[in-house]
């Protein structure tokens, strides 16, 4: 990943924390550097409150009490989940689910390799059966990972059958993960997520499922949580991965997620390259958040 | 969800709450705004664009130029409409040709944009008007991004030139420089450059996309962002707008719940404008945006002129005045009713026409349980009849039922029911192509029918509307003839479960009992109708 801080609300809290004192310019400040890192507005007043309450209890009128004030809030609020993985069943299988284009592909590859990387030995099922070259895509990526592979034997096959599948490899190969991509869905096409309900009831014949992780794009806005919530009622979400966290996007839209569903963020990605993936820590993420 | 309802939704609530009380006083419109930017907030409008927006619909609506023919919520309505056009670009533009073949349009965005598809979508809609496009794999970056076009371009029947095999084997400009010169050589007359997703930030990428700009020297460099961007848009824009400089924007996944925001704040800070918009996974899902329309669909009112153009695609003006005449002297038959089907499915999504309508904002849970197989098995029923018991139900007694429902693989029930619904509906039909507004007595759900949606049965909604085509087909008689039929605008909007999305969700309850379209949607529609 190439060396970037854009990522952070930094430079919209700069100016805010510069100041000698807490003025009206300082909340209108803190104020929208929440809401232009799409924190949406309902958690925005809830917090902008929250501080504002903070700042007469203690009776301070420095920035800086401010923004420690302010991260303490963001770190408390985002270390309330677990945010680690289960995976001890064996087979342990995990669904990848999500939107078009939000990186489930490419998360794959990164986690195959990731669980390599603690030399546990992967399959990855390429369930997305719709996309154009999405097979070969992901195909690419186990080979990079270094994880074997099953594909659909014909065109089209039906999804369910090819996670089916997968899960019977791991279990006739003794291979410890298995992992299911999935082609991207809108939360809106109420026959495509009847499609993931089917796949997950399909794996769950083999074997249960350790973990659905719904990849959400930092990019997103608040659409971010409607996605969660049609995912979740009809996928059965344990985990959000958060990917292209190296663009400018700041993803406030995520907090909002993770309490209203109570479902953890796992893990997340910051790159195209096969080692941008990490765990999700609360303190870095909100270190990187407020600079 | 009401917190989180789109722009649509939140705005037709603000306008809710005005529309019940008399007149508009400061606080009034304090409210308003502060409503209106909660909702474009909500919908993930720029912050700076939402002030700005907000700031200029306070003014006017404060100010005195008042237009005494509308009251106070009518008039913000108007004001946010104007507004929105305003920032949404005014007229629809098309892409610029070039004078001397080819026409180059490169394509350029963020990761998962949706470029790559849309790429193929271009190309099919070029193709179809007599052009003969190449598209350019230039994205040599994500793994079998390559391939991916080579399939679209497959499936778009058109050609694909891809010297390289990508997976980060490969220069993306010379490969676009000599995608020119093929061209020039194999005639082809548009060439469509598919580029690899890239961040604002990454100024190597942004180079690079510069580079292929430069090396292709285009007529229409179109930005391709995901309508459900958030606060990013703006950033992300402004930084593609300094790297490559887009000459206009396309919108993707217009289809999702997530529609407004990105649009407003794309074309407000860039002053570029949004020519298309893409709406679906299949290479169809494709059109030219209208920013009137959009706004108008951001107000809930239904982008009714793409509803009606789509529609007159399959159902020519001819035909449409010959159903309206039917509907007029009670000479529509059940085969009349399966031509109309038959026509529309031509037309491309149902699912999606209805969602178009206006109102179509409140029941978006319905529509996703509506199955459009229930087409199919109308059509399997009606098939399954003789001629002459098509053009006359009344011959349908209990033992051609029965025959009936053997051939079509339904039950007699089934079969009772879509007679039961046809008939219905043709009396309302008569009624609104007769200038009347529908009154239909009984109109209330149909249990357990055969036409069930997707099992989930959804809370009621009030004011649900119908998808029944054969009140479209009215609708878009009376508008192919140039008449205004009140009644008929209402119809779209408004009215009892007749053939449609009723039956699965108990949608049809409240239609039902109120027998047809509120005040409010006829107001609203015949308003916006009369523009
Ligand atoms: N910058 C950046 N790009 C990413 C990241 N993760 C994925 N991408 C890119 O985003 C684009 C889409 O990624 P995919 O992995 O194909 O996404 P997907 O969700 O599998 O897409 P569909 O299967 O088409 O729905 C590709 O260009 C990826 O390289 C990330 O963390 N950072
Ligand atoms: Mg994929």
């Amino acid at each position: 990943m190439a060396e970037r801080n854009s990522w952070s609300l930094s430079g919209a809290l700069r100016g805010m924390f510069a100041k000698k004192t807490i003025d009206d310019e300082t909340w209108d400040d803190l104020e929208t550097a929440l809401i232009t890192g799409d924190f949406g507005i309902d958690v925005t007043d809830q917090i902008v409150g929250d501080l504002r309450t903070k700042v007469s209890r203690y009776n301070t009128t420095d920035p800086k009490d401010l923004q420690r004030m302010l991260r303490e809030t963001l770190e408390e609020r985002f270390s309330k989940l677990d945010p680690t993985l289960k995976l001890t069943e064996r087979p342990a299988v995990v669904l990848v689910v999500g939107v078009n284009g939000v990186g489930k592909t490419t998360t794959i590859g990164k986690f195959a390799k990731f669980l390599g990387n603690y030399n546990r030995t992967v399959v990855v099922g390429a369930a997305d059966t719709f996309r154009a070259a999405a097979v070969e895509q992901v195909a690419t990526w186990a080979e990079r990972a270094g994880a074997h592979i099953v594909r659909p034997q014909q065109e089209g096959q039906d999804p369910a059958s090819v996670a089916f599948q997968t899960v019977e490899y791991a279990k006739r190969n003794n291979i410890e993960i298995a992992i299911i991509d999935t082609a991207g869905r809108l939360q809106t096409k109420g026959g495509l997520m009847d499609e993931l309900t089917k796949i997950r009831r399909v794996i769950e014949k083999q074997a249960p499922v350790a973990e659905v992780l719904l990849v959400l794009d930092a990019t997103t806005g608040q659409n971010g949580l409607l996605q969660a919530e049609a995912f979740i009622e009809h996928a059965g979400v344990t985990g959000l991965v958060l990917t292209k966290l190296d663009g400018s996007a700041k993803a406030g839209f995520v907090l909002a997620v993770q309490e209203r569903t109570g479902i953890p963020i796992k893990l997340i990605g910051q790159g195209e390259g096969i080692n941008d993936l990490t765990g999700f820590t609360p303190h870095v993420f909100v270190q990187n958040l407020i600079g | 969800m009401a917190t989180f309802g789109n722009l649509s939704d939140r705005l037709a609530d603000t306008f809710r709450n005005l529309r019940t009380k008399g007149k508009l006083s400061p606080a009034d419109v304090d409210g308003t705004v502060r409503e209106i930017r909660r909702a474009l907030l909500d919908a993930d409008v720029a912050l700076d664009v939402v002030k700005d927006f907000t700031g200029k619909v306070r003014e006017r609506a404060l100010g005195d130029e008042v237009n005494k023919a509308l009251n106070p919520a009518q008039q913000v309505v108007q004001i946010v409409n104007e507004e929105l056009i305003a920032i949404l670009g005014g007229e629809a533009r098309r892409i610029n040709f070039a004078k001397k073949a080819p026409t180059v349009i490169m394509l350029a965005g963020l990761q998962g944009a949706g470029k790559t598809t849309l790429a193929g979508k271009l190309a099919k809609w070029l193709a179809k008007d007599n052009h003969t496009p190449l598209l350019v794999a230039a994205d040599l970056q994500r793994p079998n991004a390559v391939q991916q076009l080579q399939v679209v371009g497959g499936q778009a029947g058109v050609a694909v030139y891809a010297p390289e095999p990508g997976n980060g084997v490969g220069n993306p400009v010379k490969v676009a420089k000599d995608s020119i010169k093929w061209a020039i050589d194999k005639q082809y007359d548009v060439v469509i450059v598919d580029t690899a997703g890239r961040l604002g930030v990454d100024a190597d990428m942004m180079k690079q996309a510069a580079d292929i700009r430069k090396a292709v020297d285009p007529d229409e460099v179109l930005f391709v962002i995901d309508a459900m961007i958030g606060q990013d848009a703006v950033a992300t824009a402004k930084a593609f707008q300094a790297g490559v400089d887009f000459t206009g924007v396309v919108l993707t996944k217009l289809d999702g719940d997530a529609r407004g925001g990105a649009a407003l704040s794309v074309a407000s800070v860039t002053g570029r404008p949004i020519i298309f918009a893409s709406t679906g996974e299949s290479l169809d899902d494709f059109e030219p945006f209208y920013p009137d329309r959009m706004a108008s669909r951001i107000l809930d009112l239904g982008d009714i002129l793409t509803l009606i153009e789509q529609a007159q695609g399959a159902f020519d003006e001819e035909e449409a005045k010959k159903v309206a005449e039917k509907f007029r002297t009670d000479s529509f038959t059940l085969e009349d009713f399966l031509g109309q089907m038959q026509q529309l499915r031509g037309a491309g999504s149902l699912k999606k026409m209805i969602g178009m309508l206006p109102g179509a904002g409140a029941m978006r849970e319905q529509l996703d349980n509506f199955d459009e197989r229930e087409i199919v098995r109308t059509e399997a029923i009606i098939q399954s009849m003789t001629k002459a018991e098509r053009q006359n139900p009344k011959l349908l007694n209990g033992s051609r039922r029965v025959r009936i429902a053997r051939g079509s693989g339904m039950t007699v029930t089934d079969v009772n029911q879509l007679v039961q619904r046809f008939e219905q509906a043709a009396k309302m039909m008569k009624t609104v192509a007769r200038g009347g507004v529908p009154q239909i007595p009984g109109m209330g759900p149909i249990p357990g029918a055969g036409f069930a949606g997707r099992g989930k049965v959804q809370p009621k909604k009030k004011g649900s509307k119908s998808g029944n085509p054969a009140k479209r087909a009215v609708e878009n008689a009376a508008l192919a003839s140039g008449e205004k039929l009140p009644g008929a605008a209402g119809a779209g909007s408004g009215g009892g479960s007749g053939f449609g999305l009723g039956s699965g969700s108990g949608a049809g309850a409240d239609a039902g009992a109120a027998g047809g379209p509120s005040e409010k949607e006829l107001e609203s529609l015949q308003k916006f109708l009369r523009r």
